[in-house]
């Protein structure tokens, strides 16, 4: 075993670059994150803010307009930016996999089911046709899916959401990765087959020692489901930390906005529309803190100079001018009756 | 067409609902009816009668409005006596309902009258043509969309790029350069030049009616696949990019397929479905619109004939021949939708 | 939004140049409107520019070369026909009958198919229902072959050309139209001009029918091609222009004669000025699109 990070992304940054090369989108700036193996870290933010991009780096399947500017993903000891193409599809299914937000549109509707989940194995392992829809039938069985004898042989549109979402997930884990990546897997699902899911996915996590990245813009499922949390705004990390840390004392000011704005009584799946303001536009970043606009404790300087990483305790960073060390004021003192039913 | 295509199983009344298994939900004999699919289907042939007495109706009220057909029924150089004969013959005298129903009780009939020139009915002359023009479009057809899709995808996977801009301006040439020009330059070059080729007419073994030779159907072929390569490429460009742009695209290359893998599997059988559609539809239209390529080459179709009937004042002839040909579009649309709504509902496309 | 965000680029110095190229040139198709101005020119001072009389030839002089090849000389530049006639000269000719026609079939096709399209598309209705199925049945005729047809029966001549183009392709106005009347229905504006107890009639001329212009503009542009080629087919078969009038697409017929013996330039000269017509009028209909078409520039 390897004793470093799993994977450890150090400054990535990756760039929308519009046609004429006049408008430039900073959709991740500056990223740097890191997964042990058998982890789960947890990814949050808005709509737009970069955390889809962010897993499309990792895997390097960005659309065309987007590059990687700058900085390292170190898998394994190995870094990713640097790999060739053929190299990079080494990687992808078989080290890496994801699964995307939508199950609906992500299976392809001409092809069985069988036919998809078994083109993994054997494109990565060189299996037989044979042996490798042999194996997708196990991997359906593993993803509970009733019958996989006669629903390899049947086409997407025979599946429910649900299932078609447990598919993309075998097909996710069909060469035992060491890192699965899930995009929002839950959002098109309705709530007890949410919890199934998720479910499906911590018992499957155990059982391969998967690590695992979860992109989602619902807290409450990062608190069942994370050991650590990056909060992602306009493009940079503002926040990383263990879930526990954050949740308790969160230190920046738009984490904090976050965990008020989860309704307390139910944990749905509601959007997070409770703070004020819009992101801003990543074409045209304001000077300082991306922030600030919203920030209900905007000061002067947050205006005029961009804050770095502080460092606030133990594995909890925040890109925050209150959590300098020599801010005036305290860290965010919250009140403690405000965080419960989060671990 | 892209409606039925791009359309979410929940809006589509030809769908059931999702989940239904297909085949498991096809009930008794007797609620066929009540399902949407015959409804459909009957719904649609309708819409077809519809049109066919739309066209026929056209054709009739122009041939009346333009002019006296007397005038056009007759020979030319005929005298008044015989337009007279003419008028009480073909009923032209009587009043204009009366005419539109012999009209078209005769075209039930499938007589389309007696061709002057050539003395025979004009249905069994266009019979004896078709042949000709279905292989000589089938050939044109083969060579657009030997073109046609692999530029389409080459531009596609380069999108933005030098071949993308290299098949914009096929695409453009092909829009751009009438049918009949290119056949005349391609006779000036490969013929009159080069001596390769013959410049006119049909040879070789007759097959099924037709007669089937490479050396006098190439160039034909050519100028008039022409076209429709560059329309052909343009469609399969467009849909490629739609396919590529999906989910599924995605996940297939998150899944570590190697690129050829990806478009050669999973993104070309996806975007070549509405290809093969307007290629179906096409394939009529090239054979009615080979008229001019036709009459250049002298290639003895119905639009070789359809030039004679206007060259030798053959009414009969160019009527018929544009009454076949609507009503042919017609019904291929209608039997092209059927298929299609036969099909929809079980790979479930878009959804 | 855009328009800041534009600003806020051209800071940038590489962005600036950038900006300047694209409104340098990319930003107008040059060469397709230097060629429909060259064409247009030549249609308009037809009479002045050419320098024989196109109907007429002189026999003695007939299937003259281009006055590079031996034969050829420079009082018959692009060389004569089989009647003697100079090519340059019936070129020149041409392009007035090609844009005559293509521009004012386009304009015919263009108003009966706007008129229609938003008679449709805002009455709804039985009305609706009737030139909708017209419509579609007209497009489902093979254009070409319908004006053919139509050709044969009223007999050649430019106007009727003019005519039987019109009334083939206005159904492609027709369908755009009413779909674009479709949505501007449902629009405020339309809305508020209902209530406010317009006419219908008031609201078609004052409110539709200015929304949808550009639509047809755009349409027209990317017609005129098909316009031209279609005039150039017909006069080919011979149910076009009349000779001995210079129509390209006669010019082209004559030259079959010639073909077989090697007169190419009656083939590839007419042919020639057809396709750089046709060309530029597809350039600068993509352009239009792009520029006029509301849906395309909102991106």
């Amino acid at each position: 075993m390897n004793s470093g990070p799993l994977l450890d992304i150090r400054n990535l940054s990756t760039h929308y670059v519009s046609a004429q090369g006049s408008r430039v989108v900073r959709a991740v700036d500056d990223v740097s994150l890191r997964i042990d193996a058998g982890e789960t870290l947890g990814i949050v933010g808005e709509s737009g803010s970069g955390k889809s991009t962010l897993a499309l780096s990792i895997l390097r399947v960005l659309p065309p307009a987007a590059r990687i500017v700058a900085g390292r993903m170190l898998f394994e000891g190995e870094d990713l930016v640097e790999k060739s193409d053929a190299e990079m599809r080494q990687v992808r299914g078989k080290r890496i996999a994801m699964i995307l937000q939508d199950p609906m549109a992500s299976l392809n509707p001409l092809f069985t089911i069988g036919n998809q989940v078994a083109e993994p194995i054997q494109v990565h392992e060189g299996a037989k046709r044979r042996s490798a829809w042999q194996r997708a039938r196990e991997l359906l069985r593993a993803v509970r899916i009733p019958a996989p004898e006669t629903r390899v042989g049947q086409y997407p549109h025979e599946m429910s959401g649900g299932m078609r979402q447990r598919i993309v997930g075998a097909i996710g884990i069909s060469c035992e990765p060491r890192l699965l990546i899930a995009d929002e897997p839950t959002t098109s699902l309705d709530l007890t087959i949410q919890a199934q899911y998720l479910k499906l996915l911590r018992d499957l996590q155990k059982e391969h020692g998967l690590a695992l990245i979860f992109i989602t813009h619902n807290l409450g499922i990062v608190a069942k489901m994370c050991d650590r949390l990056a909060v992602m705004y306009a493009g940079r990390i503002v926040e990383a930390g263990s879930v526990s840390t954050i949740f308790n004392a969160p230190a920046h000011p738009y984490t904090e906005a976050l965990l008020n704005s989860i309704p307390r009584m139910s944990e749905g799946r509601e959007r997070l529309t409770a703070i004020d303001g819009q992101p801003p536009d990543l074409s045209a970043l304001p000077p300082g803190c991306a922030f600030a606009a919203r920030c209900p404790r905007a000061m002067p300087r947050c205006g005029v100079e961009a804050p770095p990483e502080f460092h606030t305790g133990e594995d909890h960073r925040a890109r925050c001018w209150l959590a300098a060390p020599d801010a005036a004021q305290s860290p965010l003192a919250l009140p403690a009756e405000g965080r419960r039913g989060f671990a | 067409m892209s409606d039925l295509i791009t359309s979410p199983a929940g809006d589509n009344p030809l769908m059931p609902p999702a989940g239904a298994a297909w085949g498991r939900s096809i009930g008794p004999a007797l609620r066929v009816l009540r399902r949407p699919m015959p409804r459909f289907i009957l719904r649609r042939s309708g819409y077809a009668l519809v049109s066919l007495f739309l066209l026929s109706l056209t054709i009739f009220f122009f041939v009346r409005v333009t002019g006296d057909p007397a005038a056009l029924l007759v020979e030319p150089g005929a005298s008044p006596g015989d337009i007279a004969a003419i008028h009480h013959q073909f009923g032209l005298d009587r009043p204009l309902w009366v005419q539109y129903w012999l009209f078209m009780t005769s075209l039930a009939q499938g007589d389309l009258g007696q061709s002057f020139y050539y003395q025979v009915p004009v249905m069994s002359l266009y019979l004896s043509r078709l042949p000709n023009s279905v292989a000589l479009a089938a050939v044109a057809m083969l060579f657009s969309l030997v073109i046609g899709i692999p530029a389409g995808i080459l531009a596609s996977v380069h999108v933005g790029r030098f071949w993308d801009s290299v098949g914009k301006l096929f695409t453009l040439l092909g829009l751009s350069m009438p049918s009949f020009w290119i056949g005349l330059l391609m006779i000036l070059f490969f013929s009159v030049y080069l001596g390769w080729l013959p410049s006119s007419g049909a040879a070789g073994p007759v097959v099924l009616g037709a007669s089937i030779d490479p050396a006098h159907m190439i160039m034909p072929a050519f100028a008039l696949g022409w076209y429709f390569a560059a329309a052909h490429m343009r469609l399969t460009r467009s849909s490629m990019l739609e396919v590529l742009g999906s989910e599924y695209i995605k996940l297939a290359r998150i899944k570590g397929l190697p690129q050829s893998l990806v478009i050669a599997k999973h993104a070309f059988k996806n975007a070549l479905i509405p290809v093969l559609t307007l290629a179906g539809i096409n394939l009529v239209l090239m054979i009615n619109v080979a008229v001019v390529v036709e009459t250049v080459f002298a290639w003895p179709g119905i639009g070789r004939l359809l030039y004679e009937g206007i060259a030798f004042r053959d009414f009969p002839v160019v009527q018929g021949v544009v009454i076949m040909g609507g009503a042919m579009i017609v019904i291929v649309n209608l039997l092209i939708d059927i298929v299609y709504a036969v099909i929809d509902p079980r790979i479930r496309l878009g959804s | 939004m855009t328009i800041r965000a534009d600003i806020a680029t051209l800071a940038t110095p590489t962005s600036r140049f950038a900006a300047i190229r694209r409104y340098r040139a990319g930003d107008y198709p040059v060469l397709p409107l230097l060629i429909l101005g060259i064409i247009t020119f030549l249609a308009i001072f037809a009479g002045q520019l050419a320098p024989h009389n196109p109907e007429v030839g002189v026999l003695a002089d007939r299937f003259r070369p281009p006055f590079w090849l031996a034969g050829g000389s420079a009082k018959y530049l692009l060389g004569t026909d089989q009647l003697g006639r100079d090519v340059l000269s019936r070129l020149i000719f041409g392009a007035r009958i090609s844009m005559i026609v293509g521009f004012t079939a386009v304009i015919f096709a263009g108003a009966v198919g706007t008129v229609l399209g938003i008679v449709s598309g805002y009455l709804g209705g039985w009305v609706d229902q009737v030139i909708m199925r017209l419509t579609d049945t007209w497009l489902a005729l093979p254009a070409l072959t319908f004006a053919i047809f139509l050709a044969a029966i009223v007999g050649p001549s430019m106007w009727n050309i003019v005519i039987i183009l019109g009334i083939t392709y206005w159904t492609r106005y027709a369908r755009v139209i009413r779909g674009e009347v479709l949505s501007l229905k449902e629009r405020e504006f339309v809305r508020l001009a209902i209530v406010a107890g317009c006419s219908k009639r008031t609201i078609m001329l004052r409110h539709i029918l200015p929304n949808v212009v550009n639509s047809a503009i755009v349409l027209g542009s990317l017609m005129l091609g098909v316009v031209i080629i279609a005039e150039a087919t017909l006069s080919f078969l011979g149910v076009g222009v009349p000779p001995p009038q210079p129509a390209w697409g006669l010019m082209l017929a004559d030259g079959k004669e010639g073909l077989m013996v090697g007169y190419w330039w009656l083939t590839v000269f007419p042919g020639g000025c057809i396709m750089l017509l046709v060309l530029s009028a597809n350039l600068l209909g993509d352009w239009l699109r792009v520029k006029l078409d509301p849906q395309l520039r909102q991106l």
